[in-house]
């Protein structure tokens, strides 16, 4: 689990035909680059999860 | 030579400069330990928590070099150079996986550099050395890079010389580095790293809010990006013979593999430089380092929004033959004097936290995984802090040479090149980190595979390239074509070779140890016979 929380935002990264076009656009940023910067928060709270799916499964001694 | 000097700006950026001169300093007595041993020197005693490990590392990965080449990049060619956004987004899982293990078992056997874990693993010397040598091939031009961007800014500051007189002002200001480097360690740019990052902060926060709204907004301001590039590449196909340019507000059909595959090369090698595992073990615990790992990306974000600065220079109509001078000249443009003076200071300060840390980083390797092994097995600790100084020394006079006795193109090259090498000790270290079923030999003739097939590879007459091109219609990254023959040849080779070389380290030493929490000031530990 923790495995596939970490591999979602690299997947989410790493798609570029899917992010590579410019509609549709948001507060007049192409999708391209509104999408890259998303991606960024998005990656810390999959990051975040993993972390604590790995305290809960030691016991929450960490 | 200052007849042209904007006074103002100058003024703002000598005063952080010396501002941040003597916080290097005054560093050596912060956090006070031993300077005499080289896990105080190189490593400042691994203790910083996660708020310094955060600022440490943050300073120390998105360089003055960064600041420039980004956004002169997107400036170019226009998508392509956001590469860097999905590359340290895939970075932080890959941190939080490995960093802490490898963290682990260095903190317990007394590890300071990637050779030494290399050696402790797999007790190979011929593998050390490699790793070795890679970091500190791949470090060099790394650092000559950083001067690069630092004496853009200089220059911006409307400094000119002729002749050797040029590098003036970058002398001065490496020399400083230097010696508060060789007294106060990698205590130095952590603290240092404070000032860097929060000034990093003001400006490009300050630079996305007011340039869109004196340049009507980011529609307007893509709008003007994309008629630039539509002309580019119309300019091209016009020329006679015709120019086939790739360059685009979104990427071209032969832009996306090497995008991607640029994102995650450059991903797993950023955590192989020295200079990123002396941030990472400096560390105070594992903990910190996967704290970081949430924490950091907060830095991604301020690297996808300077990479803007490259498609806002477009809609203030900045025209510049060399395009790293685009975030120098918009600025200049932009802002006033004395806010243009603390950008400048801001990278320009951005180049001495990663410099110091990298030759920091180059040092304690040298230190230890080639002469310590090679030439005097029996150092003492504090001869081994007194080389490594010295050594911090001959690494920064050896940038600067560069810089002096090279055109910049040639650093460009070789960092390029160092790249593709770096991360070539990808499979050395992180198979090492879960499994010893790999064998050192093994590793040992991947590592030469991979290299070889790099080189040849990247050398296109009369230039260096970092892409290939598969015939099959799409271009790769070499560095990650390359580690991945180097891994394929690891594994085979393990299963055909004898698994010779001791191991001194047991699986829980890549655990986690909650006793350690409490007592993370490590000393030395036994000389590994």
């Amino acid at each position: 689990m923790k495995y596939i929380l970490l591999l979602i935002p690299c997947v989410a990264a790493l798609v570029v035909p899917f992010y590579n076009s410019v509609e549709p656009q948001l507060f007049g940023f192409p999708f391209f680059y509104w999408y890259s910067l998303l991606v960024v928060p998005v990656s810390v709270a999959f990051i975040y999860a993993a972390s604590t799916f790995d305290s809960q499964k030691s016991g929450g001694s960490k | 030579m200052i007849d042209h000097l904007n006074w103002t700006a100058t003024i703002v950026f000598v005063g952080f400069f010396a501002l941040v001169t003597i916080m290097g300093f005054l560093a050596s007595s912060w956090k006070s330990g031993d300077l005499s041993q080289i896990n105080e020197w190189g490593l400042g005693g691994r203790q910083f928590g996660s708020w310094i490990t955060w600022f440490l590392l943050g300073g120390d990965l998105y360089t003055a070099y960064t600041v420039i080449a980004v956004p002169a990049l997107v400036y170019a060619i226009g998508a392509y150079g956001f590469f860097a956004v999905p590359y340290t987004v895939i970075v932080y899982p890959l941190i939080f996986l490995i960093m802490p293990r490898l963290w682990n078992v260095s903190a317990r056997k007394g590890y300071v550099t990637a050779g030494d874990f290399v050696y402790g693993r797999y007790g190979n010397k011929g593998l050390e050395l490699a790793v070795a040598v890679t970091g500190l091939v791949a470090t060099m031009p790394y650092i000559a890079l950083q001067l690069v961007g630092m004496e853009k800014v200089i220059q911006a500051l409307g400094f000119h010389g002729e002749g050797w007189l040029e590098h003036v002002p970058l002398t001065v200001a490496f020399l400083i580095l230097a010696l508060y480097t060789y007294k106060s360690g990698l205590r130095a740019p952590a603290m240092i790293a404070f000032v860097k990052d929060i000034m990093i902060y003001i400006f490009v926060v300050a630079a996305v809010i007011i340039i869109p709204y004196e340049l009507g907004g980011f529609g307007a301001i893509f709008d003007a990006a994309s008629k630039v590039f539509e002309a580019k590449v119309a300019a091209g196909a016009a020329a006679n013979p015709p120019v086939k340019v790739a360059a685009g507000i979104v990427l071209t059909q032969s832009q996306v593999v090497p995008f991607i595959t640029l994102a995650i090369g450059s991903a797993m090698a950023l955590f192989m430089y020295p200079h990123s595992l002396t941030g990472v073990l400096s560390a105070s615990s594992a903990k910190a380092i996967r704290t970081n790992a949430m924490t950091l990306p907060a830095y991604s974000l301020v690297l996808g929004l300077i990479a803007l600065l490259g498609i806002m220079a477009h809609a203030a109509g900045i025209k510049v033959t060399n395009p790293q001078d685009v975030v120098p000249q918009l600025f200049l443009k932009m802002f006033p004097e004395w806010f243009v003076g603390f950008s400048f200071a801001a990278i320009a300060i951005g180049a001495l936290v990663p410099a110091a840390v990298m030759s920091i980083g180059a040092a304690n390797t040298f230190t230890r995984n080639v002469w310590r092994p090679f030439v005097n097995s029996n150092m003492s600790a504090e001869q081994e802090s007194g080389l490594a100084k010295f050594i911090s020394l001959i690494v920064k006079v050896g940038a600067l040479a560069f810089i002096f006795f090279m055109p910049t193109k040639y650093a460009i090259d070789f960092q390029l090149l160092g790249g593709v090498a770096m991360i070539q000790i990808f499979p050395a270290i992180v198979f090492g980190l879960y499994t010893r079923r790999i064998h050192g030999t093994a590793l040992l003739l991947g590592w030469l595979a991979g290299i070889s097939l790099g080189i040849y590879l990247a050398y296109s007459p009369p230039n260096w390239v970092p892409v290939w091109s598969t015939g099959l219609g799409f271009s790769v990254y070499i560095g990650l074509l390359a580690v991945s023959v180097n891994a394929i040849v690891s594994v085979v080779l393990s299963f055909i070779l004898p698994n010779s070389g001791a191991d001194e380290t047991m699986p829980h030493d890549f655990e986690d140890d909650p006793a350690l929490h409490k007592a993370p000031h490590l000393h030395e530990p036994e000389p590994i016979l």
